[in-house]
């Protein structure tokens, strides 16, 4: 379980939680440091592009790709907690390198993803751990985000985890794998449907009587959260790094200290 | 397409369904769902027939341990007849012309509607049994015919129903899944001759009044329209799956049969059909084995009709041939699992996408058959989450979300000129220089973050301007944190933290 000896393991924060959810990218490297990894986080890192090949533009993605490639071509790992990020290094970047006609490229591109890993990746599969010492006293809900259900096949991975987390409750949502309606710019260019479908998720969050929403995507949070927050304050959204990063040592103080999308930050 | 016009008689191009494909007055995919969304009735009832039809789907696929094998043997006898489609088309012309049946070739909807308007107007009939077919509605056969004197008669029920309602069908094999029982038993009051006035709604009396109202023109009828599921083109077997009988009805009655089928049917043996009649029933009705399979290979002296007709149909088929990401979209079996299971269509329905082919299928189907000309085509792609459901669920292993954000990269490379466009192409080119400078980028956070922090306030934001209003309308934005994850990791390093 410990780290071997010049290991270099990557933080892939994501542009997304570096600027609104740096909590997230906080309880990534608690959990990763209490497991005895030294991490490493290259500043030269920004967006993975993926807004870009979504919208229609992949040529404007390309540098984006590139910056990637560099920044993070020299660590053994690169761990992020988004799995649609990682879903875009591993699915998307071969497709768009491919389309680069840069050889050289697709060969780092190549060499680059099998490196990649969403967050409960590293843990389960190349750690071997379900329990990483947390300790969370509450009735909790999982939302499975799509790309990790779909594309990185994430299975239950999380439910383990969080399963295997002292005092928490994990309570099944119902139609757990429907997608929330977020799809990025599809929440604006098609408002009125993500609405629709987003008010479902609220729903089947509500019916759980779940103290806290969790997933392994901050964007689907940031949409569910931000419907739910018209229906119901009480409910606590808040990644599931977070709660696999609280101790017995925050105890009941988790409220204030990790107040996550609704709160004030950091 | 002169010569298309020269073909069918007049010059004057049907206008219903617009060309190929779609409809008239169909709005972008945005300003319709935004209509079809209001319709409570509407979504009540498609949220709980997609989601019955979905849960017997998961359930009869889960019996089988080698359905993964299956999809795949599926996407790869597809995929092997795309890629050699001249050889299969040939082959299977040779065996069909050999088995007795005349083959015909339209290169679009127009040539193909009337190639079987001569064919049925050679009878003397005025009047023609359908069976349920998607390419008779993709060409608009219908209306074609109606114009000229011939009375065309679905035989599908939920076909019939919305041909009686003078309606537009909203799934692949559910046409009328728009509409709830009570909705269906008022259109058969109103519009079926004879009909008893009290007709009660419930499903075994609405079936006999439709199953009488068919009986008769069944019994009369000389020339029989179909489409084909499948085109075997070692034997020249045609083969239809249905559920009612009715199409069963149409393939054994009248004299003449003509059957209108898309290039991209063709499997090149009969073995080939265990893989799809085991894939198409699962993932369409979510049964095992459909109720009705039909195959015949030429006529049968002195049993069903004589007189047999094939019109291959390319309308668009060869340009999504032609693009190497798009083309997979032609393995589609006409299925609708990825219609039952789609959040978009579960809120919206079929109408919103303004075409025959609705759901994810239609959003990547229609605008290759069509070309991204018009801007409600070019709407279509945009029409998802890219949840990946669509993709989980497909027998023939289709990766639509693939094909919709290539497609929309071709839509936004249509639109390059539009004002919409640049203003959105500006944006994404100064995002991508912002992230792909670390000076922009930093500063970018370390000024931006106390600034959106202090102005959201405790409850974030609220009410956004402009195209933010957009997301605020339904949602708030989280109150964004003062400092960035990078510029705490940097206070930490810098403070001599672990």
């Amino acid at each position: 379980m410990r780290q071997a000896k010049g290991v270099r393991v990557a933080l892939f924060i994501t542009c997304v939680n570096d600027a609104m959810f740096p909590d997230t990218g906080k309880a990534t490297a608690a959990i990763l440091r209490r497991l005895g990894l030294d991490l490493q986080f290259p500043s030269s890192q920004t967006c993975c592009g993926q807004p870009h090949v979504n919208s229609g533009y992949p040529r404007e993605a390309i540098s984006l790709l590139r910056r990637f490639v560099q920044t993070f071509a020299d660590y053994d790992v690169v761990v992020s907690p988004s799995a649609s990020c990682v879903s875009m290094v591993v699915e998307g970047y071969p497709r768009l390198a491919g389309t680069s006609g840069d050889a050289t490229l697709q060969a780092d591109v190549a060499a680059l993803v099998p490196r990649v890993l969403e967050l409960s990746q590293l843990l389960v599969d190349r750690l071997g751990v379900l329990d990483v010492g947390a300790a969370f006293p509450h009735t909790v809900t999982y939302h499975p985000a799509c790309h990790g259900l779909r594309t990185l096949h994430l299975g239950d991975r999380y439910e383990r985890l969080l399963g295997a987390v002292d005092g928490l409750t994990l309570l099944d949502l119902p139609g757990a794998e429907e997608c929330c309606g977020f799809g990025g710019t599809f929440s604006l260019k098609n408002a009125e449907t993500s609405a629709a479908i987003v008010a479902t998720k609220v729903d089947d969050v509500l019916d759980t009587g779940a103290e806290v929403l969790t997933s392994s995507d901050n964007s689907c949070l940031l949409n569910v959260a931000g419907a739910l927050g018209r229906r119901n304050r009480a409910v606590r959204v808040m990644h599931a790094a977070e709660i696999l990063a609280t101790t017995r040592e925050d105890g009941e103080s988790w409220r204030t200290r990790l107040p996550s999308l609704a709160g004030a930050g950091s | 397409m002169a010569h298309a016009a020269a073909l069918a008689g007049g010059g004057r191009l049907v206008t219903r369904p617009t060309g190929p494909v779609r409809w008239a007055g169909a709005e972008p995919f945005p300003v319709a769902a935004a209509q079809q969304l209001e319709k409570q009735e509407q979504r009540d009832t498609l949220r709980r027939v997609t989601h019955h039809i979905r849960d017997k789907r998961a359930a009869v696929v889960s019996e089988r341990d080698d359905w993964e094998e299956l999809r795949r043997a599926g996407e790869q006898i597809k995929t092997r007849v795309l890629r050699h489609l001249d050889t299969y088309l040939e082959q299977a012309e040779k065996a069909l012309t050999e088995a007795g049946v005349t083959v015909h070739w339209a290169r679009d909807a127009e040539q193909a509607n009337y190639i079987v308007h001569r064919l049925v107007a050679e009878t003397g009939s005025e009047e023609v049994v359908k069976v349920k077919s998607m390419v008779t509605a993709e060409i608009g056969l219908n209306e074609y015919l109606a114009e000229r004197g011939i009375t065309p008669v679905e035989t599908d029920l939920a076909e019939l129903i919305v041909q009686m309602a003078d309606d537009r069908p909203s799934h692949i094999v559910v046409p009328a899944i728009h509409r709830n029982r009570r909705e269906i038993r008022d259109v058969l009051a109103e519009h079926m001759p004879g009909v008893d006035a009290d007709l009660p709604d419930d499903p075994a009396a609405l079936a006999a009044a439709a199953r009488q109202h068919l009986r008769e023109r069944f019994l009369r009828s000389r020339v029989a329209v179909s489409g084909a599921n499948f085109v075997v083109a070692e034997t020249g077997t045609l083969c239809i799956v249905e559920s009612e009988g009715n199409g069963r009805m149409c393939l054994t009655l009248p004299e003449r049969l003509i059957s209108v089928v898309g290039i991209e049917k063709v499997v090149p043996t009969f073995a080939d059909l265990e893989v799809f009649l085991q894939l198409l029933p699962r993932s369409s009705t979510g049964e095992r084995m459909n109720p009705y399979t039909s195959l015949w290979t030429g006529a049968t002296r002195g049993d069903g009709p004589q007189d047999l007709h094939v019109v291959f149909l390319d309308n668009g088929r060869t340009q999504a041939l032609a693009d190497p990401v798009g083309r997979q979209a032609l393995r589609c079996i006409r299925c609708s699992a990825c219609l039952n299971v789609c959040p978009v269509y579960e809120r919206t329905g079929g109408h919103a996408y303004g075409s025959v082919y609705p759901g994810p299928i239609g959003a990547i189907l229609t605008p290759q058959l069509r070309g991204m000309g018009d801007k409600v085509d070019r709407s279509l792609p945009f029409a998802s989450t890219l949840c990946g459901a669509c993709y989980e669920v497909c027998p023939v292993r289709i990766d639509i979300p693939r094909v919709l954000t290539h497609l929309r990269a071709q839509a936004v490379d249509h639109e390059r000129r539009r004002f919409s466009r640049v203003g959105e192409r500006a944006a994404f080119r100064l995002a991508t220089a912002g992230l792909g400078n670390d000076l922009l980028y930093n500063a970018g956070l370390r000024l931006g973050l106390p600034l959106a922090h202090a102005v959201a306030g405790e409850d974030g934001f609220t009410g956004l301007p402009l195209a933010g209003a957009r997301w605020t309308d339904s949602r708030d934005v989280v109150r964004p944190p003062r400092q960035s994850f990078r510029a705490w990791w940097k206070q930490q390093q810098d403070g001599g933290e672990t």
